[in-house]
């Protein structure tokens, strides 16, 4: 039997000479009808760049496919040869027979068209269909992806709809032509952890009831476990090892993949929670950091004259305390108000109410000037490029009125080596460095005044995942060495899981479960914390049903003067509460 | 250095170099009098002499070297719009950091000022500041310098914000940074590519409007030469010396013409995004 794609020894470079370059180095695979293979990989391995040379719209990015054959099999069983293809011929193969989903949902709709034109436009092109005929496939599309309400929805643009949502959408653009083949780049990588999950199911779903082929890419190898058939490691521009998902899971023979599969941090409900550092709350021992009841709220105003009517409350009454040498991950979904939390004890924004108290570490004249620093989650956007990385480290110094002698060039030197950077670093530049390393600079600043807290907002979420295994290591040997106490903020469960001494689960603006972070990942109490961690990714569990969850995060904004009920906890264990539900 | 280096690589960027290298030359030598003859003094017996040996440009209707006369003017005019351009940049980058960093009603107020000095043509506003305060060099100087102050303001701004919004300013806020360190630090030293073009293609405006000036009589004065003015004195005698208009014509064409080569090749040669990814 003929496969659906046949890609073999497929290079692809860029740049004026791309036989030099070339990103796509050799790699071959076959797709039978109705299968889905995932291709996992590092961001530079390539994965991208063979997904998009499928459909050619490399073409458009650069990139020259310089060697190797690629055959699709067409509804009628002719073969035809996507690397001579002309760009005319391409354009009925895309959207008619290879559909294709990106990462971005929010920049890949035109933000001033309607959704309903955006689908309609699919089948304009290719059925032929018009006015009302193209509004009711329009409408039949969105009913396919479970959108509620979707003659409603076409009425709108894209800045009215969440990001899952537009996910929606973008995969009923895709399959609005019945394609027998859909390439998705990644996603879902934009999209919080439950509606990942949503997503994910959804795809399951579609791909069962069209019998089409799926090229699902990734580089979270936990995700292909619900999905994919067959698996294809990629690195460098290769692939490494490919096989059936079970084969590959269980019993990866290159190390590479072997890598991936166990340095990486896997979500492991609560089983691999750090033992050392148990908390002690003994009254002898003050907290590093104390929040009381904080709140911080945004007015919403109509005009620059009219007086608010109302106010996002993006943090609603949050108390916690921070032991020295303790880890607590403040976790939950984007719009939370877990980053807002961060900012507001930062200083950065201002809080509407609420008191914090920074604990003194060491009585001696060694403490520092503000006890209290941050890390940011973007590592390219957190250090200034025109400035070298002496002047980046000595910033905080310069900052809180010090000077920069000879005491502070050891500091710096001690700093750079203890979080693993060459010495020679201190002349160069931010572009020099790449993005773990970056992130390690960023650590270094944020230590250079010896602070007590270190605030970590999102610090390894944009980092590649053996990447972010390193740099994990590396804050918890710091914690160790200088005492510190972390206020780590993150969505990501598996990453949570090895560094979290406590855990706080954040929904809405209040915390709705705190406690022991072995306890809390074992055994949730409170819905939604369940609801997120069954939402997380595994490698266990293969071809596993979800049930499709449409419910929305509640609005945030209330109006003028409403006051949040107090709360209710219950306690589950020594170090475990969670908020009543009603 | 390496940015000259780069310039001298870039196409038009080695041409407007090689002009403005020129003009700079020739503004300098007529600066510091250093002419073939006397820029004022007047050869009565040599009246409107056609280009020769003696006089490269003929003269004048005063028997004036046409030719000093040029090298002068194109000191007195560059003279005028660098420095006017140095107070267009001066004040357009100290407005627009106030603006974007001050934020809420400073920067309403700023721009919407900046817009109605925007909103008059550029060589309208500057006759009416001429016209009120008296014709000069050092008036023409503010004059252009206000006329320009508002595009610098925008330029500066626009990225101002963005660059505030960056996180490496937050962080810097987190170790408690002084505002002014981190107007200086990180958003004025991000800025210096963008003002660097905007200056060279400034240059260029600044120039014109001088010459407008000087050619309405409002700018530089007689005795003293200046491109606008010498186009000026050329009007009646078009027929019968057209070597009077043709060389300060060229002269300002061609200066203009390199300061904006010059311009686009810094354009291309500081954009980020151009540069080649870093190994």
């Amino acid at each position: 039997m003929i496969p659906l794609l046949s890609v073999s020894d497929l290079r692809v470079g860029f740049g004026r000479n791309p036989q030099a370059n070339e990103v796509v180095r050799g790699v071959s695979f076959d797709l039978a009808d109705g299968e889905t293979l995932a291709i996992v990989g590092e961001s530079g391995s390539g994965k991208s760049v063979t997904a998009l040379s499928i459909n050619r719209l490399i073409d458009f990015g650069g990139g020259r496919i310089t060697g190797g054959a690629m055959k699709l099999k067409r509804a009628d069983s002719s073969v035809f040869d996507l690397i001579t293809a002309t760009e005319p011929q391409l354009t009925g193969i895309r959207g008619a027979e290879i559909g294709m989903i990106f990462q971005e949902p929010m920049t890949s709709l035109n933000p001033v068209l309607t959704i309903g034109r955006q689908i309609e436009e699919s089948f304009r092109l290719h059925r032929e269909l018009t006015g009302r005929q193209a509004t009711a496939a329009a409408k039949d599309a969105l009913d396919r992806v479970r959108i509620p309400d979707a003659e409603r929805l076409l009425k709108y643009t894209p800045n009215q709809l969440s990001g899952g949502m537009l996910q929606r959408v973008m995969i009923a653009i895709a399959l609005a032509c019945n394609p027998r083949l859909l390439i998705a780049d990644e996603p879902t990588t934009a999209l919080d952890v439950t509606v990942q999950a949503q997503i994910m199911a959804l795809l399951a779903e579609l791909k069962r009831e069209t019998g089409m082929s799926m090229i699902f890419i990734t580089h979270d190898i936990g995700l292909v476990a619900g999905i994919a058939d067959r698996v294809m490691v990629m690195q460098n521009g290769q692939a490494v090892e490919q096989g059936e998902l079970n084969q590959i899971l269980d019993n990866a023979q290159q190390p590479y993949t072997q890598h991936l599969l166990q340095d990486v941090p896997h979500f492991a409900n609560g089983s691999a929670t750090r033992a050392d550092g148990q908390r002690d709350t003994g009254a002898a021992k003050e907290p590093a950091l104390k929040v009381d009841n904080l709140v911080v709220r945004f007015p919403l105003k109509s005009s620059f004259f009219s007086r608010a009517t109302g106010a996002v409350h993006a943090v609603d009454g949050v108390d916690f305390d921070l032991m020295p040498g303790e880890t607590l991950a403040i976790v939950g979904e984007s719009g939370s108000g877990k980053s807002t939390t961060a900012r507001a004890v930062l200083g950065l924004v201002r809080s509407t109410r609420g008191s914090f108290s920074v604990g003194v570490r060491k009585a001696s004249a060694e403490q520092s000037a503000l006890p209290v620093q941050m890390v940011f989650q973007n590592p390219y956007a957190s250090l200034n490029p025109r400035l070298s990385i002496e002047s980046i480290l000595a910033e905080p110094v310069i900052a809180t009125g010090g000077r920069v002698n000879a005491e502070t060039q050891a500091r710096m030197a001690t700093l750079l080596e203890r979080v693993g950077l060459p010495k020679n670093s201190l002349e160069r530049y931010p572009h020099e460095f790449s993005g773990g390393q970056r992130q390690r600079l960023c650590i270094a600043r944020a230590l250079m005044l010896n602070p007590s807290v270190v605030v970590l907002d999102e610090a390894v979420s944009a980092l590649d995942v053996s990447v972010q295994a390193k740099v994990l290591e590396l804050l918890v040997d710091l914690q160790r060495e200088f005492g510190l106490a972390y206020l780590f903020i993150s969505h990501d469960m598996a990453v949570v899981e090895r560094i979290a001494h406590r855990i706080a689960v954040i929904y809405a603006g209040q915390i709705v479960e705190i406690g022991d972070a072995t306890s809390v990942l074992s055994k949730p109490q409170h819905s939604y914390t369940k609801k997120l961690i069954a939402a997380v990714p595994t490698i266990d569990r293969r071809h596993e049903h979800f049930e499709l969850d449409t419910r929305q995060v509640p609005s945030l904004v209330r109006p003028q003067g409403y006051e949040p009920a107090p709360a209710r906890w219950e306690q589950f264990g020594a170090d475990h509460m969670a908020r009543a539900e009603v | 250095m390496r940015i000259l280096r780069a310039i001298f690589s870039h196409g038009s960027g080695r041409i407007g170099g090689i002009i403005v290298s020129v003009y700079l030359l020739v503004a300098i030598l007529g600066m510091l009098g250093l002419t073939p003859h006397n820029p004022i003094t007047q050869y009565r017996v040599d009246r409107l002499h056609a280009p020769n040996g003696a006089y490269w440009m003929g003269t004048d209707l005063f028997g004036r070297d046409v030719a000093s006369r040029l090298m002068a003017g194109v000191g007195q005019s560059f003279t005028v719009a660098f420095f006017s351009v140095a107070f267009a940049t001066l004040a357009g980058t100290v407005l627009g950091l106030a603006a974007a960093w001050l934020g809420r009603r400073w920067d309403g107020v700023l721009m919407r000022i900046m817009d109605v000095l925007l909103a008059f043509p550029a060589i309208l506003l500057a006759l009416l500041i001429v016209t009120v305060a008296g014709p000069g060099t050092w008036t023409s100087v503010v004059a252009i310098g206000i006329v320009y102050t508002p595009i610098f303001t925008r330029v500066v701004r626009g990225p101002a914000l963005s660059l505030k919004a960056r996180e490496f300013v937050d962080a810097a806020r987190t170790f408690g940074s002084s505002s002014s360190y981190i107007v200086t630090r990180h958003l004025l030293l991000n800025l210096v590519a963008p003002l660097t073009v905007q200056v060279t293609l400034a240059l260029a405006w600044a120039l014109l409007t001088e010459a407008g000036l000087s050619f309405l009589g409002l700018g530089t004065q007689p005795p003293a030469a200046s491109l606008g003015l010498m186009l000026s004195d050329s009007r009646n005698l078009m027929e019968t010396a057209p070597w009077l208009m043709i060389f300060p014509g060229l002269a300002i064409m061609i200066s203009i013409l390199g300061f904006n080569l010059l311009g686009d090749a810094l354009r291309d040669i500081l954009d980020p995004k151009m540069r080649r990814a870093p190994a």
